[in-house]
């Protein structure tokens, strides 16, 4: 797959890494010429001097063939504005890195509409995604994202005590009052799209969707997720912070910040109603003390120093506290605080990475179809297929319990203009929809082709 | 250094030369004329010592950076020329190792210096496999390498650049591996197009590949004791011209394939080449007017005169040894020239030319203005210093080598300067033929096995632009860890 990436930073050189470890022929442009002579040194892809705004060096650099056009400068104008220019001129998907809360909040689905960028990746709102998964799932589940990340899709394994046992799904879902969708189960090694009828056993390792703020209320009602952290102390109001501190008060657990800067704390204490605010040096034990470290069951070191995230880090572990988390932003640091003996030691670089790998391996193995996307799903057994449904499609407008689908299918979720949908017998597909399909078995390559 | 992981390479390499072989094995089957069981024996050698060295230094770590890469391309080209001249010993036909070398040398480094007294009494096998090595090493055994090797390790690219000629080296594609895969498809097209003119004008099928062979590679070995006088003018025609479109850049070719003509054409060592082509050979044609009969000959004997030395080929259609002062002197001018980076061909090359003018001229301007600022342009954009500060300091070393070559070789008994100095410019840029003693009717028999082994050195110094050769050679490399 051809990618083409502008901007040679921290996180651009370690996606041009990952991405030709993968085998993609890569084009990197960037205006520093010393960045790029070592790039060529270390890398196998072809470099070029320019600016990626410059519509002539785009068209060199065959933006028209290339599948994939990331833009990842310092500047989140210049990364959309390039986006733009590539998707004009025949690039088939745009990523762009913005990063300023400013284009995050509501603008940002007209955005990425209007420029058309196939996604969007904000660092820090991914970072403390990441942060978040890691703080309210048990250790060997995972979270799978669909469809721009409109949709989530958890996969773990049902205990003995599950309250989702022994009934049939069609009837779990009025009991807990919530959208949710069973998408998968697999039962010792068969993985089975399950119908209405289906009743779930204990062992079984299931996927679920559901609503993104329902869902993680859901896990907790359920039981699915016993020892979800409940109190949570973050150090440093950074941009994680920020987005971390929101996403656990929505899902009802309580947060505490502590920050040197008066500023910062009172920001925080202005716009998240419900957070604890310290203001104060978070080396200084008696803070901690004061803070009720001793009494939470977890913390979150965020502050922009890698040393001190990780030497508190240390000494929350020591105080017993039962999930530590530091960020850390030089690779090598978090590689020698792991060797140490700190579990979760996460940098936003990989994070990110790791997001981009993803996507691009998603639309590798969807080239030639009409898929959208493909993602592996329960270690390759299953897959989810995206699809955008055109305008012509004969099963639009009817409600899904009419839909006559194939064995082992099933739709997943519906994105219709930025409003995620988890879909239930009386929703309708319409024209223009993404729609995502989970399917067991047989590989798809268009969407009628769900039907009997 | 990575020493386990250039040794791995040079094993490869090896494997690599075993399955070339195959190629002269299957002619001297064909013609039935004793060389079977030399290439036999060569490429049994060649694989399993190929083997030996892949298996023995198996090593997870592929890192490699320029140091390995220098180390590689030096150690490939020593040991791929030593296993092939064993053809040449085993079968008789060149009986002494030095002189086997020499002429193998002479091959992959496309200079087409030759120790035969008489070419014509070679074998046909032998003929093939010398014309061979012309174009194996006119594009590179390690640009051939990364273009078959399954997985490349990191950084090869140290590799390419140190046998790719010229000052830079672009990639014609994201991936180094279908860069060299690209090359090799023009080089073969252009080869097979040549082949093919060459046949439609008459010339036997051996023949054409004999010099078609010599000509993709501008490596310059013939099969006849005239080079190419006895051939019809036609066939003169279509070997010059490839002569010529062999000496331009690849990467230009590549540009066309893409239609992108526009920038094919706008490239200034391009038209750089031409017109010292076009100029050379008016001058010399004026010089020479009164040797031939006809304005048409005059003129295909000095275009064709003109390009094989600029293109460093190297075949003759007259013995220009006997042309005047003049002419012989604009020659040996192109010998230090060359042709365009990028290319096939040997010398300084054009860009490097263009660039060093340009420099001097700047720093004559400072002389005069000297707060004046001036950026030196080439190919339509500005050349930073650390680039001009590289083809200064080749060009130094370039001359000081060449003046080092000069004086081993005076040691020769009974030859004059002349001579001397021309064969040394003929080697160290892989031309072929120089003047007097070493001219186009004459060969390199007379001089002794250690001045020999002085020109082979030259020549895989020019053929790999010195600095490979010389990190090799350097006794700091092998001492320190």
């Amino acid at each position: 797959m051809k990618i083409i990436l502008v901007g040679c930073g921290k996180v651009g050189v370690a996606l041009i890494g990952a991405l030709v470890a993968e085998g993609h022929d890569m084009v990197v442009i960037d205006s520093r010429r010393e960045v790029l002579d070592e790039l060529t040194n270390q890398f196998d892809v072809m470099c070029m001097e320019a600016s990626g705004a410059d519509c002539e060096a785009l068209q060199e650099a065959g933006v028209d063939r290339a599948e994939l056009f990331i833009a990842v400068t310092g500047s989140d104008e210049l990364n959309m504005l390039m986006c733009f220019l590539a998707r004009r001129q025949g690039a088939a998907h745009t990523i762009a890195r913005i990063r300023n809360p400013q284009y995050n909040d509501k603008s940002l689905g007209f955005l990425r509409q209007q420029l058309d960028l196939s996604m969007s990746i904000n660092p820090e709102l991914l970072t403390a995604q990441e942060i978040f998964h890691l703080l309210k799932l048990p250790a060997a589940s995972k979270v799978e994202t669909f469809s721009r990340r409109s949709f989530e899709m958890v996969e773990l394994r049902l205990k003995e005590d599950s309250p989702l046992l022994g009934q049939r799904l069609m009837d779990l879902r009025s009991r807990f009052k919530a959208k949710f969708l069973v998408c998968m189960v697999q039962r010792e090694n068969e993985v089975i799209i399950p119908r209405g009828d289906f009743i779930l056993h204990a062992g079984d390792r299931i996927g679920l969707t559901a609503d993104r703020t329902e869902l993680w209320k859901l896990l907790k009602a359920t039981g699915l997720a016993k020892r979800q952290a409940r109190n949570v102390t973050l150090l440093g109001g950074s941009r994680i912070a920020f987005y971390l501190a929101k996403m656990l008060l929505s899902s009802g657990t309580s947060v505490t910040l502590i920050d040197t800067d008066r500023a910062i704390c009172h920001r925080f204490s202005d716009q998240l109603p419900g957070i604890a605010v310290y203001c104060g040096d978070g080396t200084q034990q008696e803070l901690l003390q004061e803070a009720g470290l001793l009494d939470q069951n977890a913390f979150v070191t965020l502050t922009g120093m890698d040393e001190e995230n990780i030497l508190v880090a240390y000494y929350a572990k020591s105080q017993k506290v039962d999930q530590v988390i530091a960020k850390v932003n030089r690779d090598e640091m978090g590689r020698m605080a792991e060797q140490m003996g700190l579990e979760s030691v996460l940098s936003p670089k990989d994070v990110v990475v790791n997001v981009v790998l993803r996507y691009a391996r998603a639309l590798a193995s969807s080239m030639g179809s009409s898929i959208e996307n493909l993602y592996q799903l329960m270690d390759g057994k299953a897959e989810a297929l995206e699809f955008i449904v055109s305008q012509e499609a004969d099963f639009t407008r009817i409600p899904l319990r009419e839909l006559r689908l194939k064995r082992n299918v099933l739709i997943g979720g519906i994105l219709r203009e930025r409003k995620a949908i988890i879909p239930a017998g009386d929703d309708v597909i319409l024209p223009g929809d993404r729609v995502v399909v989970i399917s067991g078995q047989h590989r798809l390559n268009a969407l009628h082709e769900i039907l009997l | 250094m990575n020493r386990k992981m250039v040794y791995f390479l040079v094993g490869r390499i090896l494997l690599l030369e075993g399955g070339l072989l195959l190629l002269p094995l299957a002619v001297s089957l064909y013609y039935w004329d004793g060389g079977q069981i030399p290439f036999l024996i060569t490429i049994a050698l060649c694989e399993g010592l190929g083997l030996l060295l892949c298996r023995v230094f198996r090593t997870d770590n592929q890192l490699m950076f320029a140091k390995e890469g220098f180390f590689v391309t030096a150690l490939a080209w020593l040991s791929v020329s030593v296993l092939g001249a064993l053809p040449f010993i085993l079968s008789g036909e060149i009986p002494n190792f030095v002189d086997a070398f020499f002429e193998t040398v002479s091959g992959f480094t496309t200079t087409g210096a030759s120790i035969l007294r008489d070419v014509e009494a070679m074998s046909r096998s032998m003929l093939f496999w010398r014309s061979f090595t012309h174009w194996i090493g006119g594009m590179g055994v390690l640009v051939l390498m990364v273009a078959m090797m399954p997985n490349l390790p990191g950084r090869t690219i140290h590799v390419l650049r140190a046998e790719m000629p010229g000052p830079t080296m672009g990639k014609l594609s994201p991936k180094l591996k279908d860069t060299a895969k690209i090359l090799y498809t023009l080089y073969i097209i252009m080869t097979v197009l040549e082949l093919v003119l060459l046949v439609a004008g008459g010339m036997p099928l051996f023949d054409s590949a004999i010099h078609a062979f010599g000509t993709a590679g501008t490596g310059g070995f013939g099969m006849k004791a005239d080079s190419l006088a006895g051939y019809s003018p036609y066939l003169q025609w279509v070997i010059a011209v490839f002569m010529m479109l062999f000496g331009v850049n690849f990467n230009l070719y590549f540009l066309l394939v893409l239609r992108r003509f526009k920038s094919a054409f706008r490239s200034e060592e391009l038209w750089t080449y031409l017109g010292v082509i076009l100029a050379a050979t008016a001058l010399i044609s004026w010089n020479v007017r009164p040797m031939f009969d006809s304005l048409g000959d005059t003129l295909r004997h000095a275009f064709f005169q003109v390009n094989t030395i600029s293109s460093t080929t190297g075949f003759s259609t007259v013995n220009f040894d006997e042309w005047p002062t003049l002419s012989r002197m604009i020659l040996v001018l192109l010998m230090f020239l060359g042709a365009c980076a990028g290319s096939t061909a040997g010398g300084l090359k054009v860009s490097r030319a263009v660039l060093l003018f340009k420099t001097v001229r700047r720093e004559i301007r400072h002389m005069l203005h000297p707060r004046a600022v001036t950026s030196i342009r080439f190919e339509g954009k500005p050349v930073d210093s650390t680039t001009l500060i590289s083809v200064i300091s080749y060009f130094s070393i370039y001359i000081g080598l060449f003046a080092f070559f000069w004086f081993l070789v005076s040691f020769q008994p009974g030859f004059d300067g002349v001579s001397n100095f021309s064969a040394v410019a003929a080697c160290y840029n892989n031309i072929g033929p120089g003047l007097n003693l070493v001219g186009p009717s004459l060969g390199y028999w007379h001089y002794t096995p250690f001045i020999k082994l002085v020109l082979a050195f030259a020549m895989l110094f020019g053929r790999l632009e010195i600095y490979p050769m010389l990190i090799t050679l350097s006794p700091s490399a092998w001492l320190k860890k």
